[in-house]
């Protein structure tokens, strides 16, 4: 296991490499903006946009501003410097990936909090109304796009903006640059909406994932078994059932981590909360390239490690994959 | 002697997408204490369902209809409440399945799983019901019981698998074993000692057992009355020598000539019953076996047979319009075709 492990690390640093050197190559070649026009203010000179070129290296071959790039990254672990503020890649990752963490943390909570419970009664309750009530339900949370359901509690629920504001205390996020683990008694009413509309599609696909799964284990011979046994039904699902359904979830909760990096950047816009994801949008608006970069590597390795993740604790869930790896 | 078990006019309906299957069709029997009932019959002549509702599982099936008695030391378990029915389960009557890897739960000790069986009817600490698995292990006797407690399903090979779900079955001492196919998914040598397993477990606990198989060598070792079951119903009952030496039904003479002698010569076709188990959504009028039975009249098909003793051995009943006499002499004819073959 050890060894695998070992393996699967020297790999992420290959993906890594990989995936910066794409990014890089799509955003000097096919740029969303001119990193140096914006930076020179209105009506600049040519001679000032020039400067700036020359400044950053711009002006340079794209795979000379690549080198030099992965040199400083390599050498002397500097993700380098915003071309739009001047401040550093790194302090600004640090300063913003705990306000991202606060958000995806309360979201997978609500969102397992949620989703589990549903799935488990409508897997006992199949085919009944309570079933179909519930599962029509999560339908229209995965049909409603994040962005649109953002805006909708916003304008219903938020202290703010809310003609029906439920959640006191729910509304802009404070701009210290506090988090969840700074500041919990400002940051948690703050993130309640936010993590709400980023949980509502995930509970509804954990909700209809687990009814799924839930009852394809309960038709599972050795659930016959437990019921002979004579355990009590409520044994009989959330043990013998729950633990079966344990191992695709975990799984897939493992992938979703990754997605919800994605998720949280509309969230983070609508909700106008500092994190990584309003970082990467801005960045790619302004085509500022060491900030993308440096927020599409932390990305990559959040997934990469998600995966590995997931694989170690399936290994450990199941003993006959267990066996078979050792 | 009152039985240990009985079962009053069984009827089962479940719904299909087709329509609704009456899977067992007035099913009756008892079993006493320390005997063996032995039910056969193929795959989907309804053994298995009616098997499954006498432990109320059937009300885990959506839509079962389920009608009749199922008397256990006198008290009807179809009436009983889920919780009173729970109780019942692995203590009055405890059930073994066909594939011990199915039906063993794949991310659970082996050991835990027993120990959960033994703690679900009694009052006794983790600890305790560890020991009580191991104790359980070594009495059907798997070898290391201690070292396989701790093995997973997929660790264990076949027959310690199904030895590990005998012990389970009897960790609460049942008055009733329920063997469904218990040694199909196993090798011929492994069968045999499972068998001889289950014979001593019923010596040593007194236990009354209904073994459901198609396969009529499994009966004739361990069963001491054997019922045949057709298309939801009992066709023929009767003491196990009765069956195999003077068997009065036509789907019995099939079953009985089906299996593979060792004293036959090699080449020759295995007889077999023409045609296939019917559909038990609109099952054929009459006489159930009409259309597959070589020796079915015109009229057998207008009337129903009843399941009848025969006027000289009131033990042994048989559902079938023709004649005893006429069939004693069909039987001689096909036993005797079946020596010939055997003196060429």
């Amino acid at each position: 296991m050890a060894a695998y492990v070992l393996r699967r690390l020297l790999w992420t640093v290959v993906l890594l490499a990989v995936v910066s050197f794409v990014t890089f190559v799509v955003f000097v070649q096919m740029p969303s903006a001119d990193p140096a026009l914006l930076r020179a203010g209105r009506n600049p000179t040519p001679e000032v946009v020039a400067a700036i070129r020359e400044q950053f290296g711009l002006d340079q071959p794209w795979y000379v501003q690549y080198l030099k790039y992965l040199q400083q990254l390599v050498l002397h672990h500097d993700l380098g410097y915003s071309y739009q503020s001047n401040v550093s890649v790194g302090s600004e990752i640090v300063a913003r990936l705990p306000v991202t963490l606060s958000l995806a943390l309360g979201a997978v909570v609500i969102w397992l909090a949620v989703g589990i419970p549903i799935g488990i009664v409508s897997a006992v309750r199949r085919g009944r109304v309570s079933d179909r009530l519930l599962m029509v339900g999560a339908l229209v949370g995965i049909s409603a796009p994040a962005y649109w359901l953002g805006l909708v509690a916003l304008y219903l629920l938020s202290k703010d903006i809310g003609v029906l504001p439920l959640f006191e205390g729910s509304g802009a996020y404070p701009t210290g640059g506090e988090s969840l683990f700074t500041d919990p008694a400002r940051v948690a009413p703050a993130l309640v909406l936010p993590c709400l509309v980023l949980a509502a599609s995930f509970a509804a696909i954990y909700a209809r994932f687990v009814r799924a799964s839930l009852s394809e284990v309960l038709a599972e011979d050795y659930i016959r078994t437990a019921r002979a046994k004579g355990l009590r039904e409520r044994t009989v699902v959330l043990k013998h059932g729950m633990r079966s359904t344990a191992v695709p979830v975990v799984t897939l909760l493992g992938l979703d981590l990754g997605i919800l990096l994605g998720g949280a950047i509309l969230v983070e816009i609508v909700f106008n909360v500092p994190g990584m994801g309003r970082l990467s949008y801005e960045a790619i608006q302004r085509a500022d390239i060491p900030m993308i970069q440096g927020a599409v590597l932390l990305g990559g390795l959040v997934i990469i490690l998600l995966n590995l993740v997931v694989d170690v604790v399936q290994a450990l869930l199941d003993p006959r994959v267990r066996s078979a790896a050792t | 002697m009152t039985a240990v078990l009985e079962v009053r006019n069984l009827r089962v309906r479940l719904p299909t997408d087709d329509g609704v299957v009456t899977a067992v069709d007035g099913l009756s029997y008892r079993v006493d204490a320390g005997r063996t009932l032995g039910i056969v019959g193929e795959s989907g002549s309804g053994k298995s369902i009616s098997s499954l509702t006498l432990m109320g599982l059937s009300r885990f099936l959506p839509g079962a209809e389920v009608s009749g008695e199922v008397l256990l030391d006198g008290r009807d378990l179809l009436a009983a409440g889920d919780d009173e029915l729970r109780r019942v389960r692995g203590a009055g009557i405890a059930m073994i399945f066909q594939d011990p890897l199915s039906a063993l739960h794949p991310y659970f000790k082996v050991g835990a799983q027993l120990a959960e069986a033994v703690r679900a009817h009694r009052d006794v600490g983790r600890r305790a019901a560890e020991a009580r698995a191991i104790e359980l292990l070594d009495l059907v006797g798997v070898p290391e019981a201690r070292r396989r407690a701790s093995a997973y399903a997929h660790e264990l090979s076949g027959g310690m698998r199904q030895r590990a779900m005998i012990a389970m079955a009897l960790a609460n001492e049942p008055r009733v074993l329920i063997a469904d196919e218990p040694t199909t998914a196993l090798d011929a040598t492994v069968q045999a000692q499972i068998l001889e397993e289950l014979e001593r477990l019923q010596r040593e606990l007194g236990m009354a057992i209904v073994l459901i198989t198609h396969d009529m060598g499994v009966v004739a070792q361990v069963a001491h009355e054997i019922a045949v079951m057709y298309a939801g119903r009992i066709v023929e009952h009767g003491p196990v020598d009765t069956i195999l030496g003077e068997p009065q039904h036509p789907y019995t003479w099939g079953l009985l000539t089906s299996i593979p002698q060792l004293h036959l010569p090699r080449g020759g076709l295995l007889p077999s019953i023409p045609g296939r188990p019917p559909s038990l959504i609109s099952p054929p009028s009459g006489c159930r076996f009409h259309p597959r039975c070589v020796h079915a009249r015109p009229e057998h098909s207008a009337r129903e047979p009843q399941l009848e003793a025969l006027p000289d051995a009131p033990d042994h009943r048989v559902a079938c319009l023709l004649d005893p006499d006429e069939r004693r002499a069909r039987w001689q004819s096909l036993r005797d075709a079946a020596s010939g073959e055997l003196a060429r």
